[in-house]
């Protein structure tokens, strides 16, 4: 399997795709479901995805178990481009109230990330942007802490900016 | 030297923790192939060492190879530690 970089010009930047758009905080639900359902919501409204998307990732998490919860509060929801990806997308929702994916370690559950890729490669700078940040732990804790969306959205940029995450190709 | 990265799908998780690693042996010299993979067409292969979340332990029950379990995917010192004693175990051998 060749994981040769092809260059950069077609991948977009984190802050091209964590946008308003898709981007909510504080939301109020009671089940991991909703969660999903609430993040895939946006991924759809910005026309990223279909519908069909947000059940798959919920199904991925059902057949694979929770390992998506991949740090301590944080989840990463994601299905396969075949169920529906239209152009690369990443979502971010964060909760009011916490809760449980059913990972026996890094429950619950407070910022719910999705994202959806078209192949192997689109992804991955944003995808390495994400990582970046969701390594500092003070950038989490701002994350979790913004009251409402348009904090959020800025919060998210404010992060990013001044740093090589925003060096685009 | 070989390294998968293992997740259900191939380009999320997987796809996160290869980026880890890449960053974390470049900067300690050290070569190896790393190659994020879906646990489904990873059954059978190779490697010298497979990485991948706590939770996906049990699928790996007797696999026939190194392999390092990552509870935080976003915590460089986790992953760090815990690859670069897998690394040096294989040396030893």
């Amino acid at each position: 399997m060749s994981e040769k970089a092809k260059g950069t010009n077609n991948r977009p930047n984190l802050l091209d795709l964590l946008t308003k758009r898709t981007v909510q905080a504080r939301q109020s639900v009671s089940t991991w479901e909703e969660a999903a359902d609430r993040v895939g919501k946006l991924l759809v409204g910005a026309g990223k995805v279909e519908q069909r998307y947000v059940d798959a990732m919920k199904q991925v998490l059902r057949d694979m178990g929770a390992y998506a919860v991949i740090a301590p509060g944080i989840v990463l929801l994601h299905a396969r481009p075949e169920d529906g990806v239209i152009e690369p997308t990443f979502g971010m929702v964060t909760l009011a109230t916490p809760v449980p994916f059913g990972h026996p370690e890094n429950d619950p559950v407070d910022i719910v990330l999705a994202f959806g890729a078209v192949d192997k490669q689109a992804h991955i700078t944003a995808l390495q942007q994400l990582a970046k940040l969701l390594m500092d732990p003070a950038a989490v804790e701002r994350i979790r802490t913004a009251s409402d969306d348009q904090e959020l959205v800025s919060v998210i940029h404010s992060l990013n900016s001044g740093s090589e995450l925003t060096s685009g190709p | 030297m070989r390294i998968a990265t293992l997740c259900g799908m191939g380009f999320g998780t997987s796809m996160m923790l290869k980026l880890f690693i890449d960053e974390i042996l470049t900067a300690d010299g050290i070569k190896a192939q790393i190659i994020p993979w879906d646990l489904g067409s990873f059954k059978g292969q190779k490697v010298d060492i497979v990485v991948a979340p706590t939770d996906m332990g049990t699928h790996l029950k007797g696999y026939d190879g190194r392999v390092v379990l990552i509870k935080n995917l976003v915590d460089k010192e986790e992953i760090r530690e815990k690859i670069l004693a897998a690394i040096g175990e294989l040396k030893d051998t």
